[in-house]
């Protein structure tokens, strides 16, 4: 948690590199027109869920239960199956962009 | 016949010779996986997505003899409310094709309206059943969580979505949901109730001694014409010998905030896996967070993008608490709520959707608006309730949809409740 989205002031008002850094953050590529327009909506979408500073804290206690199976072998997909909606293969491996 | 644009795939997938639905055709959401049939979600990112397996609820549809008869069009990932966002083009509302069949199930409900399958799966992550449902005139069940299985359906918002039937009829749509409901080992938040169900035979219409709440939020806010037909079928029933009580929801004037805070927030984690490798777009050459960057940047429409980056955006460090937190704050209170009305009542009814569906084109571009359409139908979400939609007859020649809520696995009493008003 070190990537800090410092978009926005207190009024909420989002401009187009605030948008960006978001979008990096997610990996998503943007058009200018894109982030320009997502700007103005996102200044509206955040100052509406600003009425969420109104709600109480509210006692939940939800009567969690652990789901568990026996950690057994069972059938899976074949490797040609895993593969098979893949853009790019090799050698039964799925083949990626370099990392860095 | 009439193209509405309701399916983005036809196929012919026969199941089993004998069962509950031999002869029954199926139109299944075209985010409910169906093996060596595509299924793309209604994004670019997908359109030659093939999956190698089926989801439960295909395989139970299977099994019980019903023939699946086409991959019904969607707002891309299930974000929409009108059918409008899907990459293969919107879908035209048969009881007027000007109009938007409503979202993000509108293929499943507008199928079933035009009578182009005789029932249909959709998926309900704040209303996308009923809200479609509603605007066709046809009904739709949102199931308790847990009740169905979710393995299979493409994530948008885990903890909020369901798939949920869509029929011409309550006894239709509930005999669907006998089929597809019940544990599975496959998916863990499954539940014991709807092993052996019978919903469909509480489809008698008698509501005799039903307390009906009406929760006075959530009745006020709709369009005039939406609420006189509103109440003139909570008045049919009182005339049934059911009981109306007015009960109260205070915390639904945040229930709209808390779910776009939460769904965002796990669509922005769980659309993380189109990276473009496995599945889906490339991204091409480059380093991986280019090439990951240009492959959503290709794959994804704008309300995809714009949910996932404000998701991001409520979930990062120093916005956690703000959003996220008190998101959640706000959902234990609207579950709270529900459980205190239904104390008091057997069912709460509204109308399903404040307001007649819209034209096309005309709730596009201003998100906002859009996300407050559905709020009727998203504090169930949050309080992971059964919920259904039935026809309640129509305003200025258009269908308005009145929906029941019920408590946990309390479907039989709203199929009761529902079946009151088509008879």
């Amino acid at each position: 948690m070190t990537d800090t989205a410092d978009a926005g002031d207190a009024d909420d008002e989002v401009d187009p590199d605030a948008v960006r850094h978001v979008a990096d953050l997610a990996r998503v590529d943007l058009t200018d027109a894109e982030a320009a327009e997502f700007a103005e909506q996102f200044s509206d979408v955040l100052s509406y869920f600003e009425a969420l500073d109104e709600v109480p804290a509210v006692e939940d206690e939800p009567d969690l239960v652990n789901v568990m199976r026996a950690d057994e072998v069972r059938e899976g997909l074949t490797q040609e199956e895993a593969l098979a909606n893949a853009p790019e293969s090799e050698e039964g491996y799925f083949k990626g962009p370099r990392v860095s | 016949m009439a193209d509405y644009n309701a399916f983005v795939t036809k196929t012919t997938v026969e199941g089993a010779d004998e069962g509950p639905l031999a002869g029954t055709t199926v139109a299944v959401k075209d985010n409910i996986s169906t093996e060596g049939v595509r299924t793309t979600c209604g994004s670019a990112m997908l359109t030659e997505y093939v999956p190698p397996y089926d989801a439960t609820v295909v395989e139970r549809l299977k099994d019980a003899g019903a023939t699946v008869v086409g991959k019904a069009n969607m707002d891309e990932f299930g974000m929409g409310g009108t059918t409008e966002t899907s990459a293969f083009g919107p879908v035209k509302n048969p009881a007027d094709p000007e109009r938007v069949p409503g979202g993000s199930s509108g293929g499943s409900a507008a199928a079933v309206a035009a009578g182009q399958a005789d029932v249909a799966l959709g998926s309900d992550t704040g209303g996308s059943v009923r809200n479609p449902a509603a605007f066709c005139g046809v009904v739709g069940i949102k199931p308790t969580y847990g009740l169905v299985s979710r393995y299979g359906l493409v994530a948008y918002a885990n903890s909020l979505e369901q798939i949920g039937p869509l029929a011409p009829t309550v006894e239709e749509a509930a005999a669907l949901l006998d089929v597809v409901a019940g544990p599975d080992g496959n998916d863990s938040t499954t539940r014991e109730e709807g092993a052996d169900s019978n919903y469909a035979a509480a489809a008698d219409g008698d509501v005799e001694s039903l307390t009906v709440g009406v929760p006075a939020e959530l009745a006020e806010g709709a369009d005039e014409a939406v609420a006189s037909t509103f109440e003139d079928a909570l008045a049919d029933l009182e005339s049934r010998g059911a009981e109306t009580v007015e009960v109260s929801l205070p915390s639904v004037e945040h229930a709209v905030q808390a779910y776009y805070v939460i769904a965002m927030s796990e669509a922005s984690s769980n659309l993380a896996r189109f990276d473009g490798v496995r599945y889906g777009v490339s991204g091409g050459e480059g380093n991986w967070n280019e090439s990951f960057a240009r492959a959503r940047e290709e794959g994804f429409g704008p309300e995809v993008k714009r949910r996932v980056l404000l998701g991001t955006y409520a979930l990062s460090a120093g916005y956690h608490d703000k959003y996220y937190k008190k998101a959640q704050d706000a959902r234990a209170w609207v579950k709270r709520d529900f459980d205190e009305a239904l104390a008091e009542a057997d069912v709460l009814a509204t109308p399903t959707m404040p307001v007649l569906p819209p034209k096309r084109g005309e709730s596009l571009d201003d998100p906002l608006s859009l996300y407050l359409m559905d709020a009727n139908t998203v504090p169930v979400n949050l309080a992971n309730l059964p919920a259904v939609s039935v026809p309640a007859g129509e305003a200025d020649g258009l269908p308005v949809g009145m929906q029941f809520v019920g408590p946990k696995f309390g479907e039989e009493t709203i199929v009761r409740a529902a079946s009151a008003v088509e008879s």
